[in-house]
């Protein structure tokens, strides 16, 4: 290569840099990972041989699972457990917005109430929490309204907390809210005090500036997190047996292996069921969070487009960078 | 004049913590007039401004927008704090032009400049957008109604950001410091708007550095160092002539 000694000077030299003149290309032998190799031979050796093991062992008793894999009393529970993680999510999330709204309201009563729901949600298992819903209907079997120690106004029978699967859904929902309150209220902190302080200054109400200027932009930082509290919660779910609720997936599998005295495979049964589920959810969890993340890394920079074509990414990065800064001035 | 001033401060002091930001700040602002507020960082000048629209509370003295005093209301000779929703009343006809724009980046151009009128003023949404497109065309941004905030330069988000105040007919417009955050090629454009605005007859606050800006538009100009005001006066003569040794040492750092 006799024009490679032109190149520094060429490049130092002002003007448009002169792309045919590229320097000699690396052909380097790339760095050896022998250990890496001999470990992955070593566990697929390992993988395999459990495999082969476990397909031979009795107690898994494959053909079972290949029977009640998909048992209509399965599949029906398995909708349950779907249906109990739908509704106590979707309460959750709309109490969990309430009272992260509620934690960072200027009022320090509804502030305390946030607290101390909070405090008591989150600081006691949930599987305790449950056991206690499913025998509230037993220390309070009458609801009144009224004054206190006066002859009520109203009174009537406690039949919400009678019916189990509502009883589940309250809650898995009540306990969830105080872990969802904290993701939000994460979000709601992410954004720059200069956005409120500006809706302030157009005179927007506190209740116009959450709604309108504040949530929207902190569902960036929530959406993510809440998929990953729904995953959870799917499998939360196996736990109404506390209440005790058994129509879910895990309470209908042991209900069966009881009869049938084969508990592994029904376990087995309920935990593909269980993965199915929650696979699908991280297909959607990772999508969710490649939409949110834009802008956030290289990687995702290039495949915005917006509808301005491709000046979008050179803009991204900068008024991510300004909103951070804040309005203080 | 025995005309009503628009802003009207009666010795305000302000602090945070024990740090006094504001020390007996007295000063008035006619209607019409553009008062630009210079000074070093950190003397208070955009605390000040944002005591006016009471985005700050005013720890001591009196200070008043066109003779209601702000944030509070005053029974006999008791102060009674107003409630938020009041005191947002207050703020609809005071306009305030951010340092970092502070526009809002998940709404377009034209949303940011839609929502306070829709809002607060209830306005219809087809009234609200031909008002907003008319305010783009003042700024020069008329072509720009449908970008975000993120496609659009440091000078043409400021631009827009005078738009969403001045969409709510303000009688007075607060500018803290809103050439600061620009490259310097982006500042003409933003003081161009402003000064177009003062030449409308627009009561203006400015703070700012921009030294030839104070000069050409300014009716007056105060100097603040360390929460007070150590001069006042013509812009041209205060910054030709100081009298006093602290904004002589300003003005030569600047200048």
């Amino acid at each position: 290569m006799s024009t490679s000694s032109h190149n520094p000077i060429s490049s130092a030299a002002p003007g448009p840099p002169d792309n045919t003149e590229d320097g000699e290309v690396v052909k380097a032998i790339p760095l050896r990972h022998p250990w890496r190799v001999l470990i992955a031979v070593v566990l697929v050796a390992m993988l395999a041989v459990f495999i082969i093991d476990a397909a031979q062992r009795k107690d898994f008793g494959w053909a079972e699972v290949g029977k009640y894999i998909f048992d209509k009393r399965i599949s029906q529970a398995a909708l349950v457990t779907l249906q109990l993680t739908v509704y106590s999510m979707v309460l959750a999330i709309a109490l969990g917005l309430l009272l992260a709204i509620m934690r960072l309201s200027p009022n320090p009563v509804v502030k305390s109430v946030a607290w101390l729901y909070i405090w008591i949600f989150r600081g006691t298992p949930v599987y305790v929490q449950l056991v206690f819903w499913g025998i509230v209907a037993l220390i309070y079997p009458v609801l009144t309204v009224g004054i206190p120690f006066m002859t009520p106004w109203i009174s009537f029978d406690n039949s919400i907390f009678t019916n189990l699967f509502v009883t589940a859904i309250i809650g898995l929902a009540l306990n969830e809210a105080a872990y969802m309150s904290e993701i939000v209220r994460a979000g709601l902190l992410s954004v720059d005090e200069g956005q409120e302080e500006a809706s302030r200054a157009l005179a927007m109400s506190w209740g116009q500036t959450m709604r309108h200027i504040v949530v929207p932009q902190a569902m960036r930082i929530i959406i993510p997190p809440t998929g990953n509290e729904v995953i959870s919660m799917l499998k939360t779910t196996s736990l109404v047996t506390a209440i005790p609720l058994s129509i879910d997936l895990y309470g209908v599998s042991r209900g069966i292996s009881a009869v049938t005295f084969t508990p592994v495979p029904l376990l087995i049964v309920a935990c593909i069921w269980y993965l199915l589920f929650t696979s699908i959810l991280m297909v959607g969890q990772h999508f969710i969070e490649k939409r949110f993340s834009r802008g956030s890394g290289q990687r995702k920079a290039d495949k915005v487009s917006g509808p301005h074509g491709p000046t979008t990414t050179a803009a991204l990065t900068n008024p991510a960078a300004g909103n951070d800064i804040g309005g203080k001035g | 004049m025995s005309e009503i001033p628009m802003v009207l401060a009666d010795r305000v002091s302000k602090s945070f913590g024990s740090n006094r930001v504001l020390r007996s700040i007295s000063l008035k602002v006619d209607r019409g007039e553009v008062l630009c507020i210079v000074g070093p960082s950190g003397s208070g000048k955009s605390t000040f401004l944002r005591c006016i629209n009471h985005l700050e509370r005013v720890d001591a003295g009196r200070l008043s927008v066109e003779g209601q005093l702000v944030g509070y209301r005053q029974k006999g000779d008791k102060l009674y704090e107003l409630r938020p929703k009041e005191a947002a009343f207050q703020r609809r006809e005071i306009g305030m032009v951010f340092q970092r724009f502070n526009l809002f980046p998940h709404l377009t151009a034209l949303e940011n400049i839609i929502q306070a009128p829709m809002r607060v003023k209830h306005m219809s949404k087809s009234k609200a957008t031909a008002r907003a497109k008319e305010l783009m065309e003042r700024v020069g941004l008329g072509d720009k109604a449908d970008y975000y905030p993120a496609h659009l330069s440091g000078g043409q988000q400021q631009r827009v950001a005078i738009a969403r105040a001045l969409a709510m007919d303000p009688k007075l417009m607060l500018f803290d410091e809103p050439t600061s955050a620009l490259d310097p090629e982006l500042v003409g454009e933003v003081l161009d708007v402003m000064k177009e605005l003062a030449s409308s007859g627009m009561t203006m606050i400015v703070v700012t550095h921009e030294m030839g800006f104070a000069r050409e538009v300014a009716d007056s100009l105060v100097f603040m160092d360390d929460g007070v005001v150590v001069e006042a006066g013509n812009p041209r003569q205060v910054l030709n002539d100081p009298q006093h040794e602290r904004t002589k040492m300003f003005l030569s750092k600047v200048l």
